[in-house]
C-alpha cells in the first residue's frame, strides 16, 4: 500500500479558514457564558428566599456612573482596534490606555460599593442567601475584568515598547473580543442584580 | 368510697393487661416472602408501576428482538467468504427512504409510551387524598426513621405501622417526607416508587396495602457511612390491629418501680440529649424515641435483632453492631448498664 | 521518503541519556505525544479503578462480610466513580482526539500546542491531587481522608456539618481542576477543526472521527462549565460561609442536584460520542463499504448534543419534581434515543451488503453494537418515571450504566487499541491475544453485568458496603463478583499484549487495514510533523480515491 503515487489535485481557489485566535477565544466565551449562567439561576432563584438579613431593596444602589465606564470602555477599546489596524500605534495606544483607566474605575467602584455594604449594612458573603449570591456573581465578574485588565496592561506594556503594530491586528482583536464579553456579562448582571431583583 | 376506689384499680390493671395482651397479638407477623421485589406489589401505586413496566417490557423486548435479529443476521450472512477477499462489495452511501422509516417508526413508539407513561404520573402523583387516609410524618435522619402521626398523637422510630386498605372503603396512608440531616430516600419495593427526604423540602408519598404483612425496605439514597443499615420494616394490620398499636403507642411510659435505679441512671446521664421517653423528664429529639422500645423488632433501624443482648452491646459499644452511626458509646460501669438494660426492657 | 525519516528519528533517540527522553516527553507540545501521555495515564488510572471495583465486590460478594469497614467501602465507591469518569474515560478519549483529529484533517498539530500540554498536565496533576487524599486529606483527626460522598457529592453531605476535614474538597478541587484541563482540550479541537483543515476539506467532507469530537468539544464547554460554577459554589460554602447549598439557611439541596446533572448528563454523551466516532472509523473498513448515511450521522450526532441538554432530571425523578415535570424528562429521555437508536441502525446499515473481516477491532464493534442496544434499552425503562422510581438509586441503575460505559465505551476503547495501535507504535498487536482478551472480557462483562440487573429489581439499593442475607441478592452478587476477576483477567491479557507487541510485535507499514483516511497515508508512527506536504482531498475517504481512481468518491458526493 506504499507505493501509490499521489495525484496532483488542485487546491480550491481562497481556500481560507477562520483565524484560530478567534474561534478559541470564541470556544472560551461559550464556556465562560455557562459559567456565568448558572451563578445567575442561582441568584435568581434565592431571590426573597434569605431567611433574615438585609435584602436587595434595601441595601443597593445603582451603579450607573461605573457601568457608564464599563461600556464605554468597549467603544474605546473597539475603536483602539481600528487604530491599529490602520496603523495610527499612537491613537491606539491612547485609547487603549483610556480603556485600562475605565475599567479600572469600575474595578474601583465596585470595591467603593461593597466597601459600604459591608460596613454601613453589615452585608458579607455569609450573611444571608442574597449576600452569598450577590457577592459570588459580581465578584465572580469582577474577577473577570481584573483579569482583563491585567491581559490589557500586557498589551500596553508591549505597545509602549514598540512591539505592537498591525501585523498583531487579530491577536489585539482576540483580545478585545474577550473584553466586550465581560462587557456583555455586566450587562446581564447589572440587569439581573439592579433591576430584576429589586 | 374505698371500694370504689379498689374496683378502679382493679378495672385499671385489667385494662393494662387487657391492652399488653393486645399488643402481643401486634407483633409483626413472620414476613410472606422477605424478598422486596418490584414485581410483587402489593400497593396501588406498585401495582400501576408493575402493569406499566410490562408494558414498557413489551415493547423494548420487541425492539431488542428486531434489531438483535437483524444484527446477528447481518453478522452471519455477510461474513467474508473465503477466498472472496480481492474485490471490493457495492459501496452504498445511504438510502433515503430506509432512513426516513427507521426515524418515524422510533418517533411513534416514543409517544406511545410517553403517552402510557404520563397517565400513570399523573394518576399516582396527583392522587386525591380522602378524609379516611391516615396521615404519618416521616422525618429521615442519619441513620434512622422517625414516624409521626399528627392526628393520632403517636410518635415513633423505625418501624412503620399502617392499616391495610380496603379497596371498597379505602384507608391509604399518606406520608410527608422530611429530613433533619441530609438526603434520604424512603424505599418499600412492594409498596410503592421510592421518594426521596430532602431537607428544607416537604416531599409526599402515599401507598394503600391491599394485604397485611410485613414488608421490607431500606433507605435509598446515599446519607453517609451506614447507609446501609437504615432498614425499612412496614407492618401492615387490620384496622383493629392498628388502632389497638396507635393506643398503646399513645400511653406514656410503662413506670416499673422495680427498675427505678435504672430509670434514674438513664434521666442522669447523657441519654436524655438524644432519646425521649413518654412520661419522663427525658426529651431528646436527636435520637429515636424510646418510649415503647420494647414494641419494636429491631433496634439500631434494623441493624440487630431487639434482644437483651443486642441492646447491652448496642449500648457499651455502637460500632460493634453498626459502625460510624451516631450513637455513642456509653461509658458504663457493668453493673449500671445491666441496671439501664432492665429498664429499658421495660419500655413496652 | 517517511521511513527514512523515522530511522533518523530513532537512531537519534537511541543514542541518548533516559533523562533526556523524559525531558522530551514531559515539555513535548507535540499532539502525538500528548496524545499517547493522555493515553497511558488513562490506563494506569483504569487499572487503579478497577481494583477498587474489585475491592468492592470482594466485599459485596456475601452479605455480612467484613472485607472493608464501611468508611472504607463509601472511599471506594467514591473514588472509583470519580476516577473513572475524570482520570480514565475523559483523558483516553481527548487521547485519542489529540492524536487522531490532525492527522485525519491533514494537518501538523493542533490549534494551540502549548494550551494542548497545559490541559494535559492540569488533568494529570489534578488526578494525582485526588489520590494524594488517601494520604493527607484528614485535616481534622480522625476525619477520614479520600471523599466519601459519592462522586455527584450531594448537598448536604458535602456541607462542613457532615463532611469534616478535607476529603470533600479534594474532591472539589482536583475535578474542577480537570475540569480547565478538558475545557481547554475542548477549545483546542474545536479550533484545530474549523481553522486547519487542508485544503479541499469542507465540514462535508470531514471523516467522522473529528466531525463527533468537534460536537462532543462543543458540549464540553457548556456542560463541565456548570459542574465547575456548581464546585465554586461548594468552596464558597465551605470555606467563605456561603449558603448556596445550606439547608439551614434556606438554601436548597436541589440546586445542587440540578447543576450537577446539568453537567452530569450531557458529560455521558460526551463520553459516548468518540466512541460512536471510533465505531464509524471502524466498522466501514472492517465491512469494506462506506458508513451508511453520513450526512444522518452528522445530523443525529448534533441533534443528541442539543437534546442530551434538555434530559438532566431524569436523574431527580425520585425527588418529589411536579408531574408535569416528571412528564417532561420522560419525553425529552425518551426523545434522546431516538437519533441514537438511528446511528445504531446506520452500523447496521453500514454492515449489510458488506464483506465482514472479523479481526478484533470489528470484535469489539459486534460487541458494542448489541451492548450498546441493550443499555439504550434499558434507558428507556428508566426513562419512564415511575418505573424509575422503583429502580433509580438501585442495582438496577448501576447495571445500566456499566453496560454503557463497559460495555460501550470499553468496547469501543479496546477496538480503537486494536486498529489505532498499529498506526501510533508501528507494530501489529498479537491477533490471537486480542481474541482471548475479546472472549475473555465478553464473559466476564455478562456475568457480572447482566445479572446486576436483577438485585436492583429485588430491591437492593446501591451504595451499601453490605446487605441482609435472605432478600435473594446473595447469590447473584457472587456471580457479579465472580465477573469481575473474568474481566480483571482479560485487562490483563491486553495490558500483556500492549507491552509484548510494542516490542515483539510485527512491523505494521502505512496501511495495514486497507482504510481510507489520511492518519493512514503517512509512516507508522507518522513522522513528527505528520505530512512531508500537506494533502489536498476531494472526498471524504481520500485513500479510497487514490486506491480506485477509476472509481472515486468524489463522483458520489
Amino acid at each position: 500500500m506504499s507505493a501509490i503515487t499521489t495525484p496532483i489535485v488542485h487546491a480550491p481557489e481562497g481556500w481560507s479558514l477562520p483565524y484560530r485566535g478567534k474561534v478559541g477565544m470564541a470556544c472560551l466565551i461559550i464556556a465562560e457564558s455557562a459559567i456565568f449562567t448558572i451563578f445567575v439561576v442561582a441568584y435568581l432563584f434565592y431571590l426573597g428566599k434569605s431567611l433574615s438579613g438585609p435584602s436587595p431593596r434595601e441595601v443597593l444602589e445603582t451603579p450607573i456612573f461605573y457601568t457608564i465606564c464599563l461600556l464605554s470602555s468597549s467603544l474605546t477599546i473597539h475603536v483602539a482596534s481600528r487604530f491599529l489596524e490602520g496603523g495610527k500605534r499612537g491613537a491606539f495606544l491612547g485609547l487603549w490606555l483610556l480603556t485600562i483607566v475605565l475599567g479600572g474605575l469600575f474595578l474601583f467602584g465596585t470595591g467603593q460599593e461593597w466597601h459600604r455594604l459591608i460596613y454601613e449594612h453589615g452585608l458579607t458573603i455569609s450573611t444571608n442567601l442574597f449576600g452569598t449570591t450577590y457577592y459570588s456573581l459580581v465578584g465572580l465578574h469582577a474577577t473577570h475584568v481584573t483579569v482583563g485588565l491585567v491581559m490589557l496592561g500586557v498589551v500596553l506594556l508591549f505597545g509602549l515598547a514598540g512591539r505592537v503594530g498591525p501585523e498583531q491586528s487579530a491577536r489585539v482583536e482576540t483580545l478585545s473580543m474577550y473584553w466586550h464579553f465581560v462587557d456583555a456579562v455586566w450587562v446581564v448582571v447589572f440587569t439581573v442584580v439592579y433591576i430584576v431583583g429589586r | 368510697m374505698v371500694v370504689g376506689r379498689v374496683v378502679g384499680v382493679f378495672v385499671l390493671l385489667a385494662g393494662i393487661l387487657l391492652a399488653a395482651g393486645l399488643c402481643n397479638a401486634t407483633q409483626p407477623p413472620a414476613p410472606a416472602n422477605p424478598v422486596p421485589n418490584i414485581f410483587e406489589p402489593h400497593s396501588t401505586p406498585a401495582d400501576s408501576i408493575l402493569h406499566l413496566s410490562n408494558f414498557v417490557l413489551g415493547i423494548t423486548g420487541l425492539i431488542f428482538a428486531v434489531v438483535g435479529t437483524l444484527l446477528t443476521y447481518a453478522v452471519v450472512k455477510f461474513r467474508t467468504k473465503a477466498g472472496d477477499a480481492q474485490s471490493e462489495p457495492a459501496q452504498v452511501y445511504g438510502s433515503t427512504q430506509i432512513e426516513l422509516a427507521w426515524t418515524v417508526i422510533p418517533i411513534l413508539i416514543v409517544v406511545v409510551l410517553f403517552l402510557a407513561t404520563a397517565r400513570v404520573i399523573h394518576a399516582i402523583e396527583d392522587a386525591p387524598k380522602p378524609a379516611a387516609a391516615v396521615e404519618v410524618t416521616a422525618i429521615g435522619h442519619q441513620f434512622w426513621w422517625e414516624y409521626r402521626y399528627p392526628a393520632l398523637g403517636v410518635v415513633t422510630a423505625n418501624e412503620l405501622h399502617i392499616p391495610v386498605s380496603d379497596p371498597e372503603h379505602p384507608t391509604p396512608t399518606f406520608l410527608k417526607l422530611l429530613s433533619a440531616d441530609t438526603d434520604h430516600s424512603f424505599w418499600v419495593p412492594q409498596l410503592a416508587g421510592k421518594t426521596d427526604l430532602i431537607p428544607n423540602r416537604i416531599n409526599e408519598t402515599w401507598v394503600d396495602p391491599h394485604r397485611t404483612g410485613l414488608f421490607l425496605g431500606q433507605c435509598a439514597q446515599y446519607c453517609g457511612t451506614q447507609h446501609a443499615k437504615m432498614l425499612l420494616r412496614v407492618s401492615v394490620e387490620t384496622p383493629e390491629a392498628f388502632q389497638a398499636w396507635v393506643n398503646a403507642q399513645k400511653q406514656p411510659a410503662i413506670e416499673d418501680e422495680k427498675e427505678a435505679a435504672g430509670k434514674r441512671l438513664f434521666e442522669t446521664t447523657a441519654c436524655v440529649n438524644c432519646h425521649a421517653i413518654g412520661g419522663t423528664n427525658a426529651t431528646g429529639r436527636f435520637g429515636p424515641d424510646l418510649t415503647h422500645l420494647m414494641s419494636r423488632a429491631t433496634i439500631a433501624a434494623g441493624a440487630a435483632e431487639n434482644t437483651k443482648e443486642n441492646l447491652r452491646l448496642w449500648i457499651l459499644k455502637p460500632d460493634a453492631i453498626k459502625p460510624g452511626s451516631l450513637m455513642p458509646a456509653m461509658q458504663l460501669t457493668d453493673a449500671d448498664l445491666d441496671a439501664l438494660v432492665r429498664y429499658l426492657e421495660t419500655l413496652k | 521518503m517517511s521511513s527514512d525519516a523515522m530511522a533518523i528519528q530513532a537512531a537519534e533517540s537511541a543514542g541518548q541519556p533516559w533523562v533526556e527522553t523524559l525531558h522530551e516527553w514531559v515539555t513535548t507540545v507535540d499532539h502525538k505525544r500528548l496524545g499517547i501521555l493522555y493515553i497511558v495515564y488513562a490506563l494506569i488510572f483504569l487499572i487503579i479503578g478497577g481494583v477498587e471495583a474489585t475491592a468492592m465486590r470482594i466485599q459485596l460478594m456475601r452479605p455480612h462480610n467484613d472485607f472493608v469497614s464501611p468508611q472504607v467501602f463509601n472511599r471506594l465507591f467514591t473514588m472509583h466513580g470519580t476516577t473513572m469518569i475524570f482520570f480514565v474515560a475523559m483523558p483516553v478519549l481527548f487521547g485519542f482526539a489529540n492524536y487522531l483529529v490532525p492527522l485525519m484533517i491533514g494537518a501538523r498539530d493542533m490549534a494551540f500546542p502549548r494550551l494542548n500540554a497545559f490541559s494535559f498536565w492540569l488533568t494529570a496533576l489534578s488526578g494525582f491531587f485526588l489520590y494524594f487524599s488517601f494520604v493527607g486529606g484528614s485535616g481534622l483527626y480522625g476525619a477520614g481522608n479520600a471523599p466519601d460522598v459519592g462522586w455527584w457529592a450531594y448537598a448536604p453531605l458535602t456541607a462542613r456539618a457532615f463532611s469534616p476535614g478535607h476529603s470533600s474538597d479534594y474532591w472539589t478541587v482536583s475535578v474542577l481542576v480537570s475540569g480547565f484541563g478538558s475545557i481547554g482540550t475542548a477549545i483546542n479541537i474545536i479550533a484545530t477543526i474549523f481553522s486547519m483543515r487542508c485544503p479541499g476539506m469542507k465540514l462535508s467532507r470531514m471523516p467522522l472521527l473529528p466531525w463527533l469530537n468537534l460536537v462532543m468539544s462543543g458540549m464540553v464547554l457548556i456542560t463541565i462549565t456548570p459542574l465547575s460554577a456548581a464546585q465554586i459554589m461548594l468552596l464558597v460554602d465551605r470555606y467563605l460561609g456561603g449558603h448556596f447549598f445550606d439547608t439551614q439557611a434556606g438554601g436548597s439541596a436541589a440546586i445542587w442536584m440540578h447543576f450537577f446533572w446539568i453537567f452530569g448528563h450531557p458529560e455521558v454523551y460526551i463520553l459516548i460520542i468518540p466512541c460512536f466516532a471510533f465505531m464509524s472509523e471502524i466498522i466501514p473498513v472492517f465491512s469494506r463499504k462506506p458508513i451508511f448515511g453520513y450526512p444522518v450521522m452528522v445530523g443525529a450526532t448534533i441533534c443528541i448534543g442539543f437534546v442530551s441538554m434538555s434530559v438532566w432530571a431524569h436523574h431527580m425523578f425520585s425527588i418529589g419534581m411536579s408531574s408535569y415535570s416528571n412528564a417532561f424528562f420522560t419525553l425529552t429521555s425518551m426523545v434522546v434515543g431516538i437519533p441514537t437508536g438511528i446511528k445504531i441502525f446506520n452500523w447496521l446499515g453500514t454492515m449489510w451488503g458488506g464483506k465482514l473481516i472479523f479481526k478484533t477491532p470489528m470484535l469489539f464493534c459486534i460487541g458494542f453494537l448489541f451492548q450498546f442496544l441493550i443499555s439504550g434499552l434499558t434507558g428507556i425503562m428508566l426513562a419512564v418515571s415511575p418505573f424509575d422510581w422503583q429502580l433509580t438509586g438501585s442495582y438496577f441503575v448501576v447495571a445500566h450504566f456499566h453496560y454503557v460505559i463497559v460495555g460501550g465505551i470499553i468496547f469501543g476503547l479496546f477496538a480503537a487499541f486494536y486498529y489505532w495501535f498499529p498506526k501510533i507504535t508501528g507494530r501489529m498487536l498479537n491477533e490471537s491475544l486480542g481474541k482471548l482478551h475479546f472472549w475473555l472480557f465478553l464473559i466476564g462483562f455478562h456475568m457480572t453485568f447482566d445479572v446486576m440487573h436483577i438485585p436492583g429489581i429485588l430491591g437492593m439499593p446501591r451504595r451499601i458496603y453490605t446487605y441482609e442475607p435472605g432478600r435473594g441478592w446473595d447469590t447473584m452478587n457472587l456471580i457479579v463478583t465472580i465477573g469481575t476477576f473474568i474481566q480483571g483477567i482479560a485487562v490483563l491479557v491486553f495490558v500483556a499484549n500492549l507491552i509484548y507487541s510494542y516490542f515483539k510485535g510485527p512491523r505494521a507499514g502505512n496501511d495495514p487495514w486497507d482504510a481510507w483516511t489520511l492518519e493512514w497515508s503517512v509512516s507508522s508512527p507518522p513522522p513528527e510533523y505528520n505530512f512531508a506536504s500537506i494533502p489536498t482531498v476531494a472526498s471524504r475517504r481520500p485513500l479510497w480515491d487514490r486506491k480506485h481512481p477509476e472509481d472515486p468518491d468524489s463522483r458520489y458526493e
